[in-house]
């Protein structure tokens, strides 16, 4: 990280990927994925989503709903890029989320409500933090660097929007995933983008690039 | 033995989520750590739950999870042998 | 970088209410680490740290008439009330307006109000209670703070991001001050969790010793106020100097083997701060007592070059606070810069760790002009921050 004399004043940055996911509906790719008219759990409709994009990784059968989640977009929102192409620290992940890990806090409480059988169990426990998602999505991209997970009562643009340009401003990164997670139940809603300076970004051919803006975070997010 | 060896591989891949593999896939022989099944520290914590949860078995010392975790075969020993004290 | 001070600090412990009560109780060589038996916590014995009840009651009820809140008590979690105390004793001499737009309040909380799980409490309060944004909402309304808090959820580095947080947002000069209070209580639901990964000692722990058993958990809250402007608050002039933020990329629990994605992070920290490595003068590590972690932090303090400088955990005297940690941690830090003194790391006997770093094992007089906070959580983050006095 430069010290502060040698920094540029605020680039232009570039939304130059994302990827969307709500109950039946996949976006990825500038297009609709997948669709399925009723979805019956989030078990079934995220297996389905795993087997049809081929993605095989044992461990993601081990995570929680939230983690599967979050695993999912990111692993659709990088699959185009380079592996080699950030280098380990240079892709930062910012997420947030409105419930944390409230769906597998659920789950821990209820193994441990009856003491005459009182079996917590430490893969459930472990997923009763909401950034185990970026832990688990920086372990599959080999990502070491900036990371960081909020909480807000609704989608909030403006604080995702000034942490990541913040971030970027100040060669923390090269580029971040900036992306809201939110999963209660069988209720769910999920964007990822992948954020970038505009002087290095790599722009895919068939992607046109959205301003980094909260306007187009909302856009994206209301996506249907 | 045989039967007890089934029952385990069953609970084995529900208590640790191995989703794609079947019982068939197990060979009760085989290293659970290491190579095979790819286990690791959560997944061996777990096996400790298993064994509390299923056969009210407690392990108190952790350390000793090593050798009985070895193979379904040693859980399966183990197992036999712990019950029968009880 | 632009100077962001610390203006004011607060602790909330089972060894006292404000930071200076704090720092005494460790000059008397206190932990706040007791065997405790507790049916609504454990079926066993626990070596854990609690804050005393009856105490917090009493001060809550005092800052009720201090600020005329005509609700009852009983409206307010537990948590909320640590939180509470915490601010109020951190911002009572300033002349902070937290209705001002340039004042941010941020939040820090592992697992917030999950007491609020258990049957006993469900037709207690809103069951809306248990969403952290819920909980901040009840702070940011008592002291009437005009913006929506900022709350940082990200395990056991919370509180040390959240003082990265928002320095760097003070920096941007999006905001003049910020209130950073971070807490977490002590609660079956975390107790049962760490009991299946068999990380907890029986007896209070002991940080980088031989003989480690595991953790020791504890709760409390730490407030730390920040400010671009140095006029208020504290007459020594301590800054929030560079921080950074890493993952192991490794494991979702346990920690790296080598250590240097920790190191990289307290390389750029000091780097972002325009000093080197062998400008600091002390380091407070997070010290957990759990084989691995201790290990880990051993390994990356050695990667950084810096296995001279002294070094300690204060786990020994509170337990592992969670998102607490890092605050309390830091005010701690700060009462060290101020009084010239390096606190032993409490529950250190016989070294046990790869390499030779420097763990204090008495508490002395020394000028501590630039200290290094770090810190480690599950999901393979971590976090190291740079204090310097000017």
């Amino acid at each position: 990280m430069q010290p502060w004399y040698f920094r540029k004043p605020e680039m232009e940055k570039l939304i130059t990927a994302y990827t969307y996911i709500e109950e039946g509906k996949v976006f990825a790719d500038m297009r609709l994925i997948f669709y399925q008219e009723k979805i019956a759990t989030f078990a079934e409709f995220i297996k389905a989503l795993y087997k049809q994009e081929q993605i095989t990784y044992p461990k993601f059968y081990k995570m929680d709903s939230l983690s599967k989640l979050g695993f999912i977009c990111a692993e659709l929102l990088l699959r185009h890029e380079n592996p080699g192409r950030f280098k380990s620290g240079s892709l930062a992940v910012v997420l947030a989320n409105s419930s944390s890990s409230l769906d597998t806090d659920l789950l821990h409480q209820n193994s441990i409500r009856n003491r005459s059988a009182y079996f917590p169990s430490p893969s459930v426990f472990v997923y009763t933090l909401a950034n185990i998602v970026i832990g688990e999505i920086c372990i599959r991209h080999g990502l070491k660097g900036e990371n960081a997970f909020l909480i807000s009562e609704k989608f909030n643009p403006s604080t995702l929007k000034d942490y990541v340009s913040e971030i970027l401003d100040n060669h923390r990164a090269e580029a971040c995933i900036c992306g809201w997670i939110e999963i209660l139940g069988n209720n769910f809603k999920a964007m990822m983008t992948l954020v970038e300076n505009e002087s290095t970004a790599n722009l895919l051919n068939d992607f046109r690039p959205m301003p980094f803006t909260e306007a187009s975070l909302n856009e994206i997010i209301k996506v249907n | 033995m045989d039967e007890l060896i089934n029952k385990l591989k069953k609970e084995v891949i529900t208590q640790l989520n191995l989703e794609d593999i079947s019982e068939d896939d197990i060979n009760p022989d085989s290293p659970l750590f290491g190579e095979g099944l790819g286990l690791d520290s959560i997944d061996a914590l777990e096996l400790i739950v298993l064994l509390e949860k299923n056969y009210g078995i407690k392990i108190e010392d952790p350390k000793d999870g090593k050798k009985i975790f070895h193979s379904i075969r040693t859980m399966a020993e183990y197992i036999t042998e712990h019950q029968k004290k009880a | 970088m632009k100077a962001v001070y610390v203006i004011s600090e607060n602790i909330i412990s089972s060894l006292g209410f404000t930071a200076t009560g704090n720092a005494d109780a460790f000059l008397s060589g206190k932990t706040g680490i007791r065997i405790h038996h507790d049916d609504k916590l454990s079926s066993n014995p626990l070596a854990i740290s609690l804050v005393d009840t009856g105490e917090m009651e009493l001060k809550f009820e005092l800052i009720m008439k201090l600020y005329k809140k005509e609700q009852s008590p009983s409206f307010f979690t537990r948590l909320e009330k640590l939180l509470i105390l915490s601010v109020s004793d951190a911002i009572q001499n300033l002349q902070l307006r937290p209705g001002n737009k340039k004042v941010i309040l941020v939040i820090s909380t592992t697992k917030g109000n999950i007491d609020l799980l258990e049957d006993r409490f469900k037709a207690k309060f809103d069951h809306k209670r248990i969403y952290l944004w819920a909980l901040a909402s009840v702070v940011k309304d008592f002291f009437g703070f005009a913006n929506t808090p900022i709350i940082i959820s990200n395990a056991c580095i919370s509180g040390v991001m959240a003082l990265i947080a928002s320095s760097r947002l003070l920096r941007s000069g999006k905001y003049e001050t910020a209130v950073v209070a971070g807490g977490d209580i002590a609660t079956e639901f975390v107790i049962s969790g760490f009991q299946s990964f068999q990380a907890l000692s029986t007896e209070p722990c002991k940080p980088f010793d031989i003989n480690r058993k595991g953790l020791s958990l504890g709760e409390g809250c730490g407030t730390i106020v920040l400010s671009t402007n140095p006029g208020d608050g504290n007459t020594e002039r301590i800054l929030v100097m560079g921080g950074s933020v890493s993952n192991d990329a490794n494991h979702i629990s346990g920690p790296s083997r080598t250590g240097e994605e920790l190191s990289m992070a307290m390389n750029a920290a000091i780097g972002e701060s325009g000093i080197l490595n062998r400008d600091i003068d002390y380091i407070n590590a997070h010290g957990t007592a759990t084989l691995f972690n201790d290990e880990m932090e051993a390994k990356a303090v050695s990667l950084s070059k810096m296995d001279k400088v002294p070094l300690n955990s204060f786990k020994g005297y509170w337990g592992h606070t969670l998102g607490a940690s890092g605050l309390m941690e830091s005010a701690a830090i700060i009462q060290s810069m101020k009084l010239n003194r390096l606190f032993s790391s409490a529950g250190f006997e016989v070294p046990g760790f790869p390499g030779r770093i420097n763990v204090i094992s008495e508490t002395i007089f020394k000028p501590v002009n630039t200290a290094l906070k770090t810190a480690s959580g599950f999901g393979g983050c971590n976090a190291a921050l740079v204090f310097q006095k000017t």
